[in-house]
């Protein structure tokens, strides 16, 4: 029998101990007319031979285009060891490290990735994952407004620039805590958040403000501007970013601050946060894991000191033993649901645990060095992409602001029908902006990561400019005939 | 030793990143990062060596017995990793248009079809990430069904006193109120205490059956009549689906709505805390609610059932589709398993549990619920040896851990004093359980003669007992200052 080791001896035994005659007389508290007959529906089991050849059959007919595709989920180099460890039994099949003195192998990596995050994001404390980059904003914006004291109201200010779909999330997740979103547009021709519209709401009560870094755009916001204009008018400022990003951007703890903190402000002598953000989510997909269709990811989710208590998930402490040696152990578990129940921060138990030790490998390997050149790397292709293709008829940038590793180009074409006629020809061209953003017109987002070179590039820009000729040819025709 | 603390300025992998520093002109200095994060610096054998030693200091199914009563600890098969880590499925981008997901989308698809089968739910939604945000999703379409009737009275969510945590935490964040049931002392709920407090204000019940005492619940149809005649839905909290799985179905027993824990009943690892994956299963009526997005097929396409097809949605739950690659690896655990592995599955892991109950009951220990049958998992209560003896439950979990065995559940359910909740599963074999048994045994004599060695334990791992008051009153969660 797949994955039951008992033999007919040994069940004949087992029934003797119980003193019963058979299984089925283990279920006898259920009552009989709730009991099921066979399961139909369900296919016939398959031995490992058979559901190879379907897994493959399967994995063959999806192909692997040419990916332009970023929008919250990145195309990155994974190094061979990152997998290759976290796929280890002790890693892979282990728990929730209820029992600290069996799991110092898990908990002291967590507090190696607790130690990386805030490293990365200049925040005081970090907890160990939640789902993904959306119900991390979810959280963060919950840990707000539990956190404002000052304000009265629920109310949270969101840039239209966050990812849409992010804005759907959070929106699903609080709506029932009589949470409210309020939209800041973004300014047309930056793309940047709109400063002038966010003064408007000077002296009103909102909770927070949330700074998205870059936006969804993969336009650079003001951040410092941002901060400090939500810490004037009683919020707290939620950061919004890339990991990855990070390595080359001001970290969320040093936002704000009226403008550019100085080098020698930043001596150890001073307070780490002269101004800062006060929470700092993400998608910490870029940091070693695969696309995969979209999951398993993780959500991080880092706070200043002060509202630790305040944070939703796991979170661990290093500590001594009996005899003073040094160990670490899940701590401050009175925010959560195991013991709090209903009072706790959050209703999260198994968060993304693996997915978490793939990062904390990932970070490990390639350093603060090796992830500023993947993210430098990024950013030249990017601008290497967007050159080769606003150099076609008609394609062109819609914003002016610096970007990250991400930009929106204007086609002269409808942008859902120039995807389909590039997917047909092996190339996912970038992200359809029209459904979200109807007023930029036939946008789209486009992204090309350190995996891309510069015959990828050539690769996209040949096929677009076909693609274009046969559209503006024929702009009816959907079929890619040549 | 941290990584950090290996660290050296200067060193590095350097064969994992580009070769050159690309140019950053373009980024405004204002914006930009002015020293480096402080991120270890190392060669890739010391990570590599680092990280393989700190997972030999892990206990995991793969290297022990593991019966963490409630999380159901099974073999993870291995055809599920690989399966779901081919190249063209760890490559493929969440956003990749349709015509290039064909084969994704068969296995999501078949897998909704699959749990709608095995549960005798209506329609399924694979997204949640976990159970708790499966519980949410439930909870969440509660509120909505109630709400879109205007019946706005219903304001409280009604859980068993023995519960897990997520259940009134998920209740809270739907913006409902909780209020507990309490439990018989045969285990059942107390049927005559949920009468006295159904009422209008009722918005639903969430249970798990089995319930998190071990026992099925007998009274169930009883309970589920109550329910709906007080104009409540009912939860099912999908926890201990492995008990019955292919025997009775939450559908039949009457629920409105069920989450299961692919981490649990579908065997995808445990990963040192996630992914998890939490779909959740409803009845016609919740049908609209169903949190997006969901996969169709149309006899020839697989397609995405998004906001345009489902206006009544509860919404999104996460980015993109929930964890993928974990639902992935339940596929290929159900498919293997096939029709008849189902059940096995209920049938083993009830077996198991109910032979080690009588064997530990024969070696003196005390079953909190004796003249109930086990399901897949039953608590024994120390009571005794901590009143006698000045061992505790505490203490035996720690002194398992020295012979090699992780320790079961230990204080939940929080109604039964001094409590070890054990789960075998079906994936051990019967020497692994009489193992089990003789340790057991050994402990309690250990804690009869020698106590101290039981409540100083455990002795022979890595470290010792940890100062946990220390941990919450001296915070030390990074060393990065």
């Amino acid at each position: 029998m797949p994955f039951i080791p008992h033999t007919e001896d040994d069940i004949r035994e087992m029934l003797a101990v119980i003193g019963v005659d058979s299984i089925e007389d283990l279920f006898d508290e259920i009552p009989a007319e709730l009991r099921c007959g066979e399961l139909q529906g369900i296919p016939e089991g398959l031995s490992e031979i058979e559901i190879n050849r379907l897994m493959q059959t399967r994995a063959k007919e999806d192909g692997q285009p040419l990916c332009f595709i970023g929008a919250g989920a990145y195309d990155h180099h994974i190094p061979a060891a990152v997998w290759q460890l976290a796929s280890r039994g002790e890693f892979y099949t282990a728990y929730t490290p209820y029992q600290a003195e069996a799991s110092q192998g898990t908990l002291q990596l967590l507090y190696e990735f607790q130690s990386m995050m805030t490293a990365l994001t200049g925040m005081d404390v970090s907890n160990t994952s939640l789902y993904d980059g959306a119900s991390a904003l979810a959280e963060a914006i919950l840990m707000a407004a539990r956190a404002n004291r000052k304000s009265k109201s629920k109310r949270i200010l969101v840039p239209r620039s966050l990812h849409p779909t992010y804005r759907k999330v959070v929106d699903a997740i609080v709506r029932n805590q009589k949470i409210e979103l309020v939209e800041v547009p973004f300014d047309a021709v930056s793309g940047q958040t709109d400063l002038s519209a966010l003064e408007g709401h000077a002296g009103e009560d909102f909770a927070a403000l949330v700074i998205p870094q870059p936006n969804f755009f993969g336009v650079l916001e003001p951040v410092d501007e941002m901060t400090d204009w939500a810490h004037a008018n009683g919020m707290l400022a939620i950061a919004v970013v890339n990991p990855v990003a990070l390595a080359v951007l001001k970290p969320p703890g040093e936002w704000g601050g009226k403008g550019v903190v100085a080098p020698d402000a930043l001596s150890p002598a001073t307070p780490p946060h002269p101004c800062g953000a006060d929470i700092c989510c993400g998608e910490g997909q870029p940091l070693g894991a695969p696309l995969a269709s979209g999951g398993p990811y993780f959500g991080f989710l880092c706070s200043t000191q002060k509202l630790v208590r305040q944070m939703p998930g796991r979170i661990i402490g290093r500590t001594l033993d009996l005899d003073g040696k040094t160990g670490y152990t899940l701590t401050l578990q009175a925010r959560e649901q195991h013991i709090r129940r209903s009072k706790a921060t959050s209703n999260i138990c198994t968060n993304q645990g693996l997915v978490v030790t793939a990062a904390t490998i990932h970070m490990a390997l390639l350093g603060a060095e090796g992830l500023e050149r993947i993210a430098a790397a990024c950013h030249a292709n990017t601008q290497k992409l967007s050159q080769a293709l606003t150099g076609l008829h008609g394609v062109e940038a819609v914003f002016t602001g610096a970007v990250f590793h991400e930009k929106v180009l204007r086609l002269p074409i409808d942008a859902k029908d120039a995807l389909k006629l590039l997917a047909a020809h092996n190339v996912l061209g970038g992200y359809d902006l029209s459904q979200d953003y109807p007023e930029l017109g036939n946008a789209v987002l486009v992204c090309a990561t350190e995996l891309r070179n510069e015959d990828d590039i050539e690769s996209y820009r040949s096929k677009l400019e076909r693609v274009i000729q046969a559209q503006v040819q024929t702009p009816c025709q959907l079929k890619p005939d040549w | 030793m941290l990584i950090y603390e290996q660290s050296h300025t200067g060193r590095r992998a350097a064969a994992q990143a580009p070769q050159e520093k690309a140019e950053l002109s373009s980024i405004p200095e204002s914006l930009r990062r002015l020293r480096p994060a402080e991120l270890p610096e190392v060669s890739e054998m010391q990570a590599v060596r680092h990280y393989t030693r700190l997972s030999q200091k892990n206990f995991s199914i793969d290297t022990h017995f593991y019966p963490l009563g409630s999380c159901t600890m099974k073999y993870n098969p291995r055809a599920g990793n690989s399966l779901a880590s081919l190249p063209g499925v760890l490559a493929r981008h969440p956003h990749a248009p349709e015509t290039h997901s064909q084969g994704f989308l068969a296995c999501l698809f078949d897998l909704q079809e699959i749990l709608k089968e095995v549960t005798g739910m209506h329609a399924v939604s694979l997204t949640p990430a976990a159970g708790a945000q499966g519980e949410f999703a439930g909870v969440a379409m509660i509120r909505a069904y109630h709400d879109a009737r205007g019946d706005e009275q219903r304001t409280e969510i009604l859980v068993p006193d023995a519960a897990h945590g997520t259940n009134p935490a998920s209740a809270v964040m739907c913006g409902y109120s909780v209020r507990e049931i309490p439990t018989g002392s045969d285990g059942d709920i107390d049927v005559e205490a949920l009468k006295k407090v159904l009422g209008p204000q009722t918005a639903g019940i969430m249970l798990t059956n089995p319930s998190t005492v071990g026992v099925f619940e007998r009274r169930i149809k009883e309970i589920a009549r109550l329910v709906h005649e007080a104009g409540g839905l009912l939860y099912y909290d999908g926890a201990n689906l492995n008990a019955i799985l292919g025997k009775v179905r939450p559908g039949d027993m009457g629920f409105d709505v069920i989450h299961m824990n692919l981490h649990k009943t579908f065997s995808t690892p445990h990963g040192g805390g996630g992914p998890g994956a939490g779909p959740v299963g409803v009845s016609q009526r919740l049908e609209p609610y169903l949190p997006i997005p969901m996969v169709d097929f149309d006899g020839h396409d697989y397609r995405w059932l998004t906001e345009a097809d489902r206006p009544h949605s509860i919404g999104r739950l996460s980015a993109f589709a929930g964890n993928a690659g974990v639902l992935l690896r339940a596929y290929v655990y159900a498919r293997m398993l096939g029709r008849d592995g189902m059940h096995r599955v209920s049938e083993f892991s009830t077996l198991n549990a109910n032979y080690l109950l009588k064997r530990l009951m024969e070696a003196g220990f005390d079953a909190a619920y004796p003249e109930r049958r086990a399901s897949h998992e039953f608590i024994l209560t120390l009571k005794r040896q901590a009143k006698e003896l000045g061992v505790n439950t505490m203490d035996f979990a720690k002194r398992l851990l020295d012979f090699g065995v992780h320790a079961p559940t230990t204080y939940f359910p929080l109604l039964v004093p001094e409590c070890l909740l054990i789960e075998p599963t079906e994936t051990e074999a019967k020497e692994e359980l009489d193992g089990f048994i003789e340790i057991m045994q050994t402990i309690q004599k250990e804690a009869e003669s020698e106590p101290e060695q039981v409540k100083q334990a455990p002795h022979s791992l890595p470290v010792k007992r940890l100062d946990d008051v220390r941990a919450a009153r001296e915070l030390d969660l990074t060393c990065v200052k």
